[in-house]
């Protein structure tokens, strides 16, 4: 009953979607925003939303530790139940935290199977079955390809929708689908691209790859001093 | 005191059992003359080594509790704060590793990096240490310190570097080749006291020159010069060296490695020199406190004597002549006859005897300054406790202790037991904060309490090793407590006529939860239905209610009473009346607010070997824990989880084996969480067995 309340305050939910229309698994998808902009704030708010569905979310960070991310899905928890004035906050977030899984490694020692053998031992020991992955921290460099063409593998294998934070820059120019130049190479292999790029005082939500039907484009904006999600009537409101 | 903080250096030497940790202790003392003889761990002269000054740890050959020792070394102080080497020692451990700014980790030559070490390498870890390391009976059979050293690398994950290499190995150890220097250094002398220098011989000057070349190649990641000299093939100067290799080390990403054999006295002063010249001064470390005039906010303290004092008894010790404080001063300078104040207990204490500590033996300073480590004479204090000057209101260690989380019943076998538990109970909950003790008044059965299962089952055995006190124990017990989920109207009225002076008293109001604030109690009596002066009764009363459930005889918490209406007689009213009413108003009451049950939950991280990740993640989803998170950090990684205390009997046996002894936990108190309906249905039944046994 408190978990439909929640959810029902929802940005994304309000907007009318579900974490599922942004990326149904197994999808692979990426937001795309330069630095400090808000990347992982909105994935972990598209988390929040599958954990009040009650689906388990694996959180790989390359760079920060457990603790920060930690850090961040609470603050955005709490800044959410607090400005839909919600009760109750602490219960919630007990409740919805064993839906979310931590991972963190150092970036020089990632690699896909060793991703992989964790997630096996989580599956098969039955602690922990994600349904979205969001990868936090993967540098979109030129040699990137072929990792991301085995986590598509992966992606497929254990059916989840798998997100990435891809960093881009102010000097990136745009494909002619407005794709950002440097993500180019392999927006091939992305079912959903989103993109957030300041536009005065908002950050609007843009879908520049997605599924038919399922554009938030123009219906979601970030708040840049809270970065939560807003739906467009609200963000013009205010 | 020298004075010169630049050349003061507070170091652990820290190790595994067996690793020849107290030997090595026991050859720098003599080497820097503190001692004039030198004694084995396990002697046989019966007198053991100097650093054990514990019944127990002489009896053992293991180090229990830290003593400080002071000794100098060209030109050098050098405090030596002997840190235990078990895990266990949760409290010791953190107050020895806070006052010392360097540590030399301690490694047997063929033993190697074993799960011990892993564990005191993650503590020094922890607080940040910057450390050296020594590997230790290279003159035994089957020493390898080469291995050893690329065990550091990929069990450790240490850039362990060799500053040497052995002369001979096993029984043909004679010195080590100075890979700074390229000199080859023997020890003669009866003791090995004299160091004879010598060119490196014929035979390894190749091996040398490598390893030479990689220490050059690891150090030069830290200085520009360095680099450039390498690069322009010049002449690397010594102290070019030194410099980069203490900027490494300084900065964790270092850690140049010593060898020799302590046993046979061989190559323990290079070690000495790398400890001078490669670990830091009081001044290159940052210290922090609190302040407690700002919510505890960190404040950086500066090395300064002349500034405000801020100072740590980091240890107590019961000697013949009374209590010996250990203290660290971090700021100012705790001078004979000044005053100061324990910023605990708001007390100011006047300053007696100053002392510097050799193991069991001392000598009368005038002051200690910051930086530096000594003793007080006849100060009453705590462990943990801060000296501050009057008017500073700072403390090196958080105010908030947490309360016990589990319990143990304690039986003494006769009556001498009884007197020397007393005792021990007495200096262990001085020493501890958290360890906490109290006599059941049903049972009138002594109980200790305290943060987890290890905490209790040491100081049960320090309490037979120490104290002589012979005691049997209980089964551990977790301090649940019950609380209410539900807001709920009362209306009691106390009311007895039988024979002499009767007893009336009504009071409403409604009962509701309020979470983590313990008891709230809210007066809404208007038109003094309830005399003002019958309020405090009403709360008495209520208080004393929550302190055992009707049904479960749990504490109760998180509970907001509020008084609205109520009734008094003139005669017949009384505060006794009131707190009857408050108390049956309650027990009435709470049955019908829904209450639960909540266990505590601990924080547990568990550190292990990346390979074992899996099994340690699979030990603590069995015992109901959520994982949080898993960091990979190469060759370790690190799972947090928050378990009920409940489940974590025993788990470090279970780990153990799971992970071939190499992983390692800790666990803290996290919060307290309601229990699911099943487990709460089992405690009901195990309370009401004990009830029927008890009965």
């Amino acid at each position: 009953m408190l978990k439909k309340e929640f959810l029902t305050h929802h940005p994304i939910h309000n907007a009318g979607f579900t974490s599922e229309d942004l990326l149904p698994p197994p999808g692979f998808g990426a937001v795309l925003a330069r630095a400090g902009v808000g990347k992982t704030a909105f994935l972990v708010q598209v988390a929040l939303h599958a954990m009040l569905n009650d689906f388990d979310v694996l959180h790989v960070s390359l760079h920060d530790p457990v603790n920060k991310i930690d850090l961040w899905y609470r603050e955005l928890f709490i800044n959410m139940a607090r400005q839909s004035k919600m009760s109750r906050v602490d219960d919630m977030w007990q409740e919805i935290m064993p839906h979310r899984f931590i991972m963190t490694f150092k970036i020089d020692g990632f690699t896909v199977p060793k991703l992989e053998e964790r997630l096996t031992d989580l599956t098969v020991q039955d602690i922990f079955h994600p349904k979205m992955i969001i990868m936090d921290g993967l540098h979109f460099d030129p040699s990137v390809r072929e990792k991301l063409e085995a986590l598509k593998g992966l992606a497929a294998r254990f059916s989840v929708a798998l997100w990435f934070t891809a960093h881009i820059h102010r000097h990136d120019g745009v494909t002619g689908g407005g794709i950002p130049v440097s993500l180019g190479p392999v927006s091939d292999l992305f079912d959903t691209l989103i993109l957030l790029q300041p536009d005065g005082e908002r950050i609007p939500v843009r879908m520049v790859k997605g599924p038919p039907g399922k554009m938030p484009s123009g219906r979601l904006f970030l708040d840049p001093s809270t970065l939560l999600i807003e739906k467009a009537d609200t963000a013009e409101m205010t | 005191m020298i004075g010169h903080i630049e050349r003061v250096r507070n170091i652990g030497i820290s190790a595994h059992i067996d690793s020849g940790k107290t030997t090595l202790t026991e050859r720098i003392l003599f080497y820097t003359k503190r001692i004039h003889a030198m004694h084995d761990v396990k002697g046989k002269d019966g007198v053991g080594a100097t650093m054990d000054s514990m019944d127990l740890e002489r009896e053992r050959g293991i180090t229990i509790a830290s003593a400080a020792t002071y000794c100098r070394w060209r030109d050098h102080e050098i405090n030596i704060i002997d840190t235990p080497g078990h895990v266990d020692f949760t409290i010791e451990v953190e107050r020895s590793l806070r006052v010392l700014d360097g540590a030399v980790l301690v490694l047997c030559a063929v033993g190697g990096v074993q799960s011990q070490s892993i564990t005191v390498d993650q503590q020094m870890k922890r607080y940040r240490v910057p450390r050296i390391a020594f590997i230790n009976k290279v003159d035994r059979t089957g020493a390898n310190p080469f291995r050893v050293v690329q065990q550091l690398r990929t069990k450790l994950g240490h850039n362990a570097v060799a500053m040497q290499i052995p002369i001979g190995l096993e029984g043909r150890f004679q010195g080590v080749v100075d890979l700074v220097s390229m000199k080859a250094l023997y020890f003669e002398g009866e003791n090995g006291e004299t160091v004879r220098e010598d060119a490196v011989p014929d035979a390894l000057v190749e091996e040398a020159k490598k390893y030479r070349e990689i220490l050059v190649d690891a150090a030069s990641v830290f200085s520009d010069e360095l680099t450039e000299a390498i690069l322009e093939e010049r002449e690397i100067p010594e102290s070019l060296l030194n410099d980069a290799l203490r900027k490494g080390t300084l900065s964790r990403e270092l850690t140049p490695v010593f060898m020799g054999s302590a046993y046979k006295n061989k190559a323990v002063q290079p070690l000495l020199d790398g400890v001078v010249s490669l670990l830091p001064t009081p001044l290159e470390v940052r210290n922090e406190a609190l302040d407690m005039e700002r919510d505890e906010t960190p404040v950086e303290l500066a090395s300064d004597p002349e500034k405000p004092v801020v100072a740590l008894a980091f240890k107590l010790e019961d000697g013949q002549y009374g209590q010996l404080t250990y203290i660290r001063a971090y700021q100012g300078t705790i001078a004979r006859g000044s005053t100061v104040v324990n910023s605990r207990t708001e007390k100011k204490v006047k300053i007696g005897r100053v002392v510097r500590m050799h193991a069991d033996q001392m000598e009368d300073i005038e002051a200690i300054p910051a930086g530096y480590i000594g003793a007080l004479f006849g100060v009453d204090c705590a462990s943990g406790d801060t000296f501050t000057s009057p008017g500073t209101n700072l403390t090196m260690t958080s105010m908030f202790v947490p309360s016990p989380v589990i319990s143990l019943a304690i039986v003494p076998k006769d009556n001498k037991a009884q007197i020397n538990m007393s005792k021990a109970l007495n200096r262990f909950t001085k020493e501890d904060p958290t360890f906490r003790t109290f006599v059941d008044q049903e049972t009138n059965e002594t109980i200790i309490e305290g943060m987890g299962e290890l905490h209790l089952e040491i100081y049960v055995e320090r309490m037979r090793r120490e104290y002589g006190a012979d005691v049997t124990t209980g089964k551990p017990r977790v301090a649940y407590r019950e609380t209410i989920t539900q807001k709920t109207d009362f209306n009691y009225t106390h009311r007895k006529q039988t024979g002499g002076a009767g007893q009336y008293a009504r009071i409403a109001g409604y009962l509701e939860p309020c979470g983590e604030a313990g008891f709230l109690f809210e007066n809404r009596i208007t038109g003094g239905v309830i005399p003002t002066q019958f309020i405090p009764s009403c709360e008495k009363g209520f208080r004393a209610a929550m302190e055992k459930s009707p049904k479960l005889e749990f504490p109760i918490t998180g509970v907001r009473v509020v008084i609205n209406d109520g009734a008094f007689h003139a005669v017949d009213s009384s505060d006794m009346a009131f707190q009857t009413a408050a108390r049956a108003a309650f027990r009435e009451t709470f049955q019908k607010a829904r209450p639960v049950v909540q266990e505590p939950i601990m924080k547990v991280v568990v550190e292990t070997p990346s390979e074992f990740q899996g099994s340690a993640m699979g030990l603590l989803n069995q015992r109901r824990g959520m994982i949080i998170g898993a960091q990979d950090e190469g060759v370790l990684s690190s799972i947090e989880a928050q378990v009920p205390l409940a489940e974590m009997f025993g788990f470090s046996t279970v780990l153990r084996s799971a992970t071939q002894g190499k992983a390692q936990f800790t666990m803290e108190f996290a919060h307290y969480r309601q229990v699911p309906q099943s487990i709460a249905e089992k405690i009901a039944e195990e309370v009401a067995q004990r009830k029927k046994s008890a009965a």
